[in-house]
């Protein structure tokens, strides 16, 4: 039947519950906790470059995210990123770096399609709905303080 | 009154026959297991182009070319070319016929296309309103990637269920009886089957009902049995799909074990990171034009079933929350004639 009734498709589903092969869990998680281990560990070593130079912590983290993100972009750039989300999955995608992918990937895609519709248009296709939800997510959250605390505080 | 067709198969009379076939691949393709079967296998994935469409777009080019080169032809002496792949709008094949300047029927069946294309061929043929035909399909990784997923760059971890578009195409010159060595004698033209599957990272379950569907069909139609069949070969039903879909004509008496293959899954091996295997209108266009063609007609393959097998979905759809419909369909070669 081209279009059969419930009964039907959901015994289907449990057939192809049975064929279909799981995501390999064990290696996933450790892929991810390598991956991501190792990148932190990167950021820490930047970190801890920018302090042995002599900049206090509050403002060595903004240059330590920078160097991050230009780390992400270029390793994005040189086709290498992608190789690393592949087995880091979620320990790729959550650091800075992955952010700095998500952006420069888009940018290199939609270059052909011109500045302005190509990479203008289609810069934030993957980061877009990440800021839009962060931001709301962070107006509910502030909301939320200033009614319990009454903006008092820091 | 259709004296010629029974049920979803038409019977064709000569029978059409296939004059040559070209099969050209990029270099993922022309790595794997039937890396000999293919006429020309691209180093890189671009081809010097400025984009991966116009590099698809001059690999089904190329593909044409060849084919025509092996059966002495020139351009101008085809009467229609019957093209399609899976970019928006069909540029890829639209593009190859703005170069061939002959009259030009796009199709689209997303990787159903290579065997819609040599049916429409066939029946042109058989109904005596071309001498010859080309049929041609490609895909190309990257366009599809960039119009289904993501940018080509941006890292993520695929499913275990997730097929690789492949980039090949192919191309298939079909003339009259008796020109060729290679016969088109049945087609059977699938019906639109969706069983409820949303999952377009596992495509091969949402197709496997259609290419059952198809394939009971052609048995039914044509009163034929599977020990009919060299092989029966699906386009792209992957790990996934394609022992569901054995399981599926098992469950409707029809058992093809031993003669039951999937191009997804001949396209690359186990260490090329594929996941379930290839998908891609290129896929089935190449494995049929490459590998299948010259084992059909160096006679080690008598009779073949190529059955092309298409998820119809687009990224909206996929969106907006529809099931995948699947879209089979079949053709019957055979070698000798």
């Amino acid at each position: 039947m081209a279009r059969p009734d419930r009964a039907t498709t959901e015994k289907y589903a449990r057939m192809v519950a049975r064929h279909a092969p799981r995501p390999p869990l064990l290696r996933n998680v450790l892929g991810a906790f390598l991956v991501g281990g190792a990148i932190c560990a990167v950021g820490q070593l930047v970190l801890g470059l920018l302090l042995a130079r002599g900049l206090p912590l509050k403002e060595a983290t903004t240059p330590t995210s920078t160097i991050m993100i230009v780390l992400g972009a270029l390793l994005t750039g040189l086709g290498v990123y992608d190789e690393v989300s592949k087995r880091g999955g979620m320990g790729a995608a959550l650091p800075i770096t992955g952010f700095a992918n998500s952006i420069a990937a888009p940018a290199m895609e939609f270059r052909r399609e011109g500045l302005v519709l190509g990479v203008g248009a289609r810069l934030f296709t993957i980061a877009g709905p990440v800021i839009v939800f962060a931001v709301a997510a962070a107006l509910v959250v502030a909301g939320f303080r200033m009614l319990v605390t009454g903006g008092a505080g820091n | 009154m259709a004296t010629r067709r029974k049920g979803q198969t038409l019977f064709f009379a000569g029978p059409p026959t296939i004059l040559a076939t070209a099969a050209v691949v990029g270099p993922r393709e022309g790595a794997g297991p039937l890396a000999g079967w293919f006429d020309v296998v691209k180093p890189d994935r671009l081809l010097g182009q400025k984009s991966w469409e116009l590099a698809e777009s001059k690999m089904a080019e190329e593909a044409v070319d060849v084919a025509l080169a092996k059966a002495g032809l020139q351009r101008r002496e085809i009467d229609v070319l019957l093209a399609g792949d899976l970019l928006n709008q069909i540029i890829a094949s639209s593009f190859v016929a703005r170069s061939l300047d002959i009259p030009y029927v796009g199709l689209y069946g997303a990787c159903s296309t290579m065997a819609e294309a040599v049916a429409l061929g066939a029946v042109l043929v058989d109904g005596g309103y071309a001498d010859r035909v080309c049929a041609l399909s490609s895909s190309h990784h990257d366009t599809a990637e960039r119009q289904y997923r993501y940018p080509v760059e941006f890292g993520s971890q695929r499913p275990p269920t997730a097929q690789w578009t492949a980039t090949a195409a192919g191309a298939a010159v079909v003339g009259p009886p008796g020109a060729g060595r290679v016969g088109i004698t049945h087609a059977t033209l699938g019906r639109v089957v969706d069983w409820g599957r949303k999952d377009p990272f596992d495509m091969g379950s949402a197709m496997a009902p259609a290419a059952a569907d198809t394939i009971a069909a052609h048995f039914r139609d044509t009163g034929r049995s599977p020990e009919d069949y060299d092989l029966v070969v699906t386009g792209d039903l992957a790990a996934v799909g394609h022992p569901l879909t054995h399981d599926l004509l098992k469950e409707r008496g029809l058992d093809l074990e031993g003669r039951f293959v999937d191009c997804g899954r001949m396209l690359y091996d186990e260490t090329q990171d594929a996941h379930a295997g290839a998908s891609g209108c290129g896929c089935s266009a190449a494995v049929f034009c490459g590998y299948l063609m010259r084992n059909l007609v160096e006679g080690r393959f008598k009779r073949v079933l190529l059955v092309a097998t298409g998820a119809l979905h687009s990224p909206t759809s996929t969106q907006q929350g529809e099931t995948i419909p699947c879209v089979a369909h079949a053709i019957a070669v055979e070698g000798g004639s």
